[in-house]
């Protein structure tokens, strides 16, 4: 049901992600932000358990600072990711966190890159990857049309084709989805996708 | 709230209950396993460690503690360490001895921050510090984490003080040879504030005051020239106040900032400080002059 999906483009990495809180058959609310920004140049986007998600997320965010604060220079993308995975590694056998991460970041040295790191702990570096059911959409039509070096605005019609994808053919298709960007001038919100609106009774 | 740490000596219960665990914040505990540190001590380990579990820091006959005496004695060795806080400013400024030529004096930075909003400069022993400052910041994190809001300067100024008092009264070990002086800016609030710990663990909030090095005599150097002082103003106040102790030069002193608009710890270039210095010099001269001068006329 959640859909989180990503893909490396020339000197940036774009994420893209659900907005829905889900819980049984009520929706809580179509806005909630699963892209949590790690440092200035790193974003993370979960998928899964929304306890788990946070707490998870929000745990990394604060080692990765303390990890700044220590050393006086930020992590490599590649060392966050590695950390991550040795997180869930760790809890695996004992307390398992059910999230699936996509950590998007940009380093000086290695560009942009884009690391796929599922709930019982693989990791791989890609240049696309996907979460969830819409996973089979967003992945194919990736598969389709990726390029490597693409432009963000190239991209970004690769992103949309996806999102259309899968609000066509997933059966519970979220209804907003938020792109979020990285690049050598950092982590940003890139934008949104909304098919449906907070409706609230002053409104209609 | 408990939070695992890999100190032994820390009471607090080490096991993984589901606060501990989403509460873990240390990267000591990524590698840390509880289970390690229970195991069955044989007769002969139990002797060894309890002779080593006599508390250092006893009472004298007449109220003192002397360990933490020492303490304070080993921390006026220390060098010289000046706090002052600005309307919307906050300084600290240190003694920098002579580095040797063959080191690397960026690696030997004595004003830290803790947060992004708090800085720390500390006088007496520096291997001690080090150890303080990293719980310090681990606090930082997790205080972050667990509250979702960053530290008051108040709060990490008693968690400080609150780890130095444990070291005066826990078995077998020595207070820590250090006081501290912690600057920053309250989050939303953003009041600034300048607070002082010292080995006893005893903490409180001042306008500027100093530490280390004949502090006494910065210290009356401030309360004679302290008056309320914002931006550019505040660091000259603080850097003339350890140019009381400090022989002048901007490759003497380490000096850092922070204001209450940006966000971060800003350490100044030796060039910069040079040039306040001369600023200081030329307004003292000038002040040295003024006095010599009408007496001649008479």
């Amino acid at each position: 049901m959640e859909c989180v999906f990503g893909l490396v483009g020339n000197g940036f990495a774009i994420v893209a992600a659900d907005t829905s809180a889900v819980h049984s058959i009520l929706l809580h609310k179509n806005n909630e932000d699963k892209i949590m920004a790690l440092d200035s140049h790193k974003l993370i986007a979960a998928s899964g358990e929304p306890g788990d998600r946070v707490q998870f997320t929000e745990y990394v965010q604060k080692n990765v600072s303390l990890y700044q604060f220590r050393n006086g220079i930020p992590l490599t993308t590649a060392a966050a990711a590695n950390f991550t995975r040795g997180e869930l590694a760790t809890a695996l056998r004992k307390n398992p966190y059910s999230v699936n991460i996509l950590m998007a970041g940009y380093d000086k040295e290695a560009g942009a890159s884009l690391y796929y790191i599922d709930y019982i702990a693989t990791l791989h570096k890609v240049d696309k990857g996907a979460f969830g059911y819409g996973s089979y959409f967003s992945l194919s039509t990736m598969d389709r049309h990726y390029r490597s070096d693409m432009s963000v605005e190239e991209a970004i019609e690769l992103v949309d084709k996806c999102i259309l994808e899968i609000r066509s053919r997933l059966v519970i298709a979220p209804p907003n989805f938020v792109i979020k960007i990285v690049d050598k001038d950092g982590a940003r919100e890139y934008g949104w996708r909304l098919s449906v609106k907070d409706v609230t009774t002053a409104s209609v | 709230m408990s939070v695992i740490k890999s100190n032994k000596l820390e009471e607090e219960d080490l096991g993984e209950t589901f606060f501990g665990l989403a509460c873990r914040l240390s990267w000591d505990s990524a590698f840390y396993c509880p289970e390690n540190e229970r195991k069955v001590s044989s007769e002969k380990e139990e002797r060894e460690m309890a002779r080593y579990d006599r508390a250092i820091t006893v009472f004298s006959p007449d109220g003192h503690l002397f360990q933490v005496e020492y303490a304070l004695e080993a921390v006026r060795k220390g060098n010289a360490a000046v706090g002052v806080r600005g309307t919307d400013t906050v300084v600290l400024a240190v003694e920098k001895k002579s580095t040797p030529k063959l080191q690397d004096s960026r690696s030997a930075r004595k004003i830290v921050s803790l947060d992004n909003h708090i800085a720390l400069a500390c006088a007496g022993l520096k291997a001690d510090a080090r150890v303080l400052i990293n719980k310090a910041r681990i606090e930082c994190q997790s205080h972050r984490l667990t509250l979702e809001d960053p530290v008051t300067v108040e709060y990490i100024t008693r968690y400080i003080a609150g780890l130095q008092q444990k070291y005066t009264q826990s078995g077998g070990v020595r207070p820590f040879g250090l006081s501290t002086l912690i600057v920053g800016f309250d989050p939303y609030s953003r009041v600034p504030s300048l607070y002082q710990t010292d080995p006893s663990g005893t903490f409180s909030a001042w306008k500027a005051n100093a530490t280390g090095r004949n502090s006494n005599s910065i210290r009356e150097f401030l309360e004679k020239n302290y008056k309320e002082t914002s931006g550019q103003e505040t660091i000259k106040l603080a850097i003339r106040a350890l140019l009381e102790v400090v022989e002048s030069g901007g490759k003497n002193i380490e000096v850092a900032v922070m204001t209450r608009e940006e966000s971060g710890l800003r350490q100044l270039e030796e060039a910069e400080i040079d040039v306040i210095v001369a600023e200081i010099e030329a307004e003292k001269a000038a002040a040295e002059a003024a006095k010599k001068g009408p007496p001649k006329e008479t």
